[in-house]
């Protein structure tokens, strides 16, 4: 299984080389919203300071949603999709390796994300270590759920509005929790801000397990 | 026909297969042995891509016995299909990726080794600059190609082929043909389906007839005695295998 | 549960029980029982908000997740399953709008809002949009089978959540400032009458809910049996489809145009 989640992981990401769509579509989306959220809250610096750590997470939110629709617009066509299906993978294998190109890719976005919160809203994370581990709890979590309900909404024609109405309440407990802990790891308070990460491990592991053991069933109700 | 000791490749009995709500299979009696050839002939809509998708496991049998290479479709359609190899009408190609990393990702997932690779592109006539295109940009008829050297390379014990000869030139075309022939050779079966007798027929043992899924004719081909059957005494015919 | 859904005269007899049973939460809630000191009025919907909170969140929910669970398992996979689950989910949005509703209505003369965000109404908030998650996915046209694995995958991926999500949204609204004002459980003792007549109202709002259950999952029963019935004639016009012999070609089956299969 780890065989196959490596194989369709290495597929996923040469794909990406090769288009370069999450360079070039999904990296600039998730700057984009940044800006909006700009115009949104005003030039005041105040007011986007406060707001720092949960406009970087919505971003990082939205950006999901558009990595994943991208994941399995890979399959779109009818061969692949079958191709996939027919191929021999272990489900499960398949679920680990997409889940894992879109954690990569959601990392990298991350690090070019937290460069432009620095650079435009003004803020500085103070305690690295929390930040990046929160990031890290968070990536996993996000792309583990993402993939199945990429899957649970790849053979619809409606699945371009249906996968954020579906996925995005289900992430809300990850912006809540990624929020507090960049908020203290901005504001230096490592008490406030450790204990939020027990609500992303849990997160992550469990959608990781439930990814792996219903991935099998929802290939099949495609 | 004679000496039937293996289980069949194929064994449908009145299956029925729902592709959503439609029946696209509405009661198929079929069995195809190891080692021999059966194409399947219909007009549009008869059925034929959903027979073979159902072989493939893609398409849920609802009632009736369905059985490949001893995989039970009712009970579990996904066992089936390391063992099979299904060509339709789209192939399974990956636009960016080049033949030969479209090729290895098959074999790989069947778990094959890949050193099957190179010689199943080259038996297929993908060689050097065309090994490293990237799919999206080779022509239909060498998409074709690339599809059927993973086919090749995975080499499955039941080979589903969706009117293969649409898309091939002359001499992939006979390409086409000594593949066949090698992978009954092998103890493979092959089902196909084709909208062209000429090229269709002299290929296989058994000629089958759907018309509003389910068979209703089956004649002689133009391939003579299966693999493994002795020969038998039904006509004087040589007994050679084209 | 089967026998017991088709057996008329006992799904009327629980509906029946359910109006009788609300019917008197009302009249005790709203007459025969005291308004409270500090309260006054308001409290009057403690008889009902809790029962319908209770509804929404814990039995339709609960009941939604444990049948998806059922109907996943392939030991008792049954379209059963499956109808049960997509019944409960929608009396469930019912409730959960209720139940918002009715925490909105106790809130505004009470902590003088209309919303806020504290931990209960948050995370129902959210459920309720879990659930209209769902009903969307239902409405997506599939083979029941299939639409069923569907949601039954959706709904248990969403219960997983809910208690992440209540756990997080409640420590998030305890780190924000103390207890105080904003807390919906209330200091007020509630006891006697009040206390009978809040129990009388989650014994009327259980019994409305399965009786809804019941009603809701034999629509459904009904709604597959007729693609069930069009399914059968497109199977039989399927069948027929190499029957009817072509007008020209002289007699010969309609299987191969150029005829060469002799």
């Amino acid at each position: 299984m780890w065989r196959d989640a490596l194989l369709v992981c290495g597929k996923d990401l040469r794909i990406e080389a090769r288009s370069r769509v999450a360079l070039w579509q999904v990296l600039p989306f998730a700057l984009l919203v940044l800006l909006l959220f700009a115009f949104a809250l005003g030039p005041g610096p105040s007011a986007l300071k406060a707001a720092a750590p949960g406009l970087f997470w919505l971003a990082v939110l939205f950006s999901t949603v558009l990595a994943t629709q991208r994941s399995f617009a890979i399959e779109s066509g009818e061969g692949t999709r079958d191709g996939l299906r027919l191929s021999g993978i272990d489900p499960a294998g398949i679920f680990l390796g997409k889940a894992a190109a879109i954690a990569l890719q959601l990392a990298v976005l991350q690090v070019v994300l937290w460069a432009g919160v620095t650079l435009f809203f003004g803020v500085r994370v103070h305690v690295v270590w929390l930040a990046v581990v929160a990031s890290l709890l968070a990536t996993v979590g996000l792309a583990a759920a993402g993939v199945i309900y990429g899957a649970l909404s790849a053979g619809l024609r409606v699945r371009e509005t249906l996968l954020p109405l579906l996925v995005l309440p289900i992430l809300a407990p990850v912006l809540l929790a990624g929020s507090r802990a960049w908020e203290a790891a901005i504001n230096g308070s490592v008490a406030t801000g450790a204990p939020w990460l027990r609500v992303l491990g849990p997160f992550a592991a469990v959608y990781v397990v439930v990814g792996m053991v219903l991935y099998g069933p929802l290939q099949e109700a495609g | 026909m004679a000496g039937k000791v293996m289980a069949p490749a194929v064994h449908l009995r009145s299956a029925v297969a729902l592709a959503g709500r439609f029946p696209a299979l509405s009661g198929v009696d079929l069995s195809v042995d190891i080692g021999e050839v059966v194409v399947v002939v219909g007009p549009n809509g008869a059925g034929k891509t959903s027979l073979l998708r159902t072989c493939a496991g893609l398409l849920a049998v609802t009632s009736g016995e369905a059985s490949v290479l001893g995989h039970d479709l009712r009970d579990d359609r996904t066992a089936v299909r390391l063992e099979v190899g299904l060509l339709g009408h789209a192939a399974p190609l990956y636009d960016e990726l080049t033949a030969a990393e479209n090729v290895r990702f098959a074999v790989r997932a069947a778990d094959r080794p890949t050193g099957r690779v190179d010689p199943a592109l080259d038996r297929l006539g993908l060689t050097g600059r065309l090994r490293r295109t990237a799919v999206g940009r080779l022509s239909a008829g060498q998409r074709r190609r690339v599809a059927l050297a993973s086919l090749v390379a995975r080499a499955p014990r039941l080979w589903l082929l969706d009117e293969p000869h649409a898309g091939l030139d002359a001499g992939a075309r006979d390409l086409l043909a000594e593949l066949v022939t090698e992978a009954v050779g092998g103890g493979a079966a092959v089902l196909f389906s084709s909208h062209e007798p000429e090229l269709a027929v002299p290929l296989a043992n058994r000629v089958v007839a759907m018309v509003g899924g389910r068979v209703s004719d089956e004649r002689r081909g133009g391939r003579r005695a299966p693999l493994a059957a002795v020969p038998s005494t039904s006509d004087g015919g040589s007994t050679h295998v084209a | 549960m089967k026998p017991l859904a088709m057996r008329p005269a006992l799904v009327r007899g629980l509906g029946i029980a359910a109006v009788v049973s609300l019917a008197l939460t009302i009249w005790l809630g709203l007459w025969v029982t005291p308004p409270d000191e500090v309260q006054g009025n308001i409290v009057r919907l403690l008889y009902l908000h809790p029962p319908v909170a209770w509804v929404a969140l814990y039995l339709a929910f609960g009941v939604a997740a444990l049948s998806s669970l059922l109907y996943l398992w392939k030991r008792t996979r049954s379209l059963f399953w499956d109808r049960l689950a997509a019944a409960s989910v929608e009396i469930g949005v019912v409730f959960n709008a209720l139940t918002l509703v009715t925490g909105s209505i106790w809130g505004r003369p009470t902590w003088g809002v209309w919303w806020t965000w504290t931990a209960r109404l948050t995370s129902t908030a959210l459920l309720l949009v879990l659930f209209l998650g769902y009903l969307a996915l239902r409405r997506v046209p599939a083979d029941p089978e299939v639409r069923a694995r569907r949601c039954a995958v959706a709904a248990l991926v969403a219960f997983v959540d809910v208690p992440i999500v209540h756990f997080s949204v409640q420590w998030w609204q305890t780190l924000h400032q103390g207890a105080s004002i904003l807390t919906p459980t209330h200091s007020f003792k509630v006891h006697g009458s009040m206390l009978w007549t809040m129990l009388l109202g989650f014994v009327a709002m259980t019994l409305l809910y399965v009786w809804m259950l019941i009603v809701r999952y034999q629509i459904e029963v009904l709604k597959d049996r007729v693609g069930d019935e069009e399914l059968e004639i497109s199977l039989a016009e399927r069948r027929a489809e190499g029957d009817a012999p072509p007008p020209a070609a002289g007699g010969g089956a309609p299987v191969e145009p150029a005829g060469s299969v002799r």
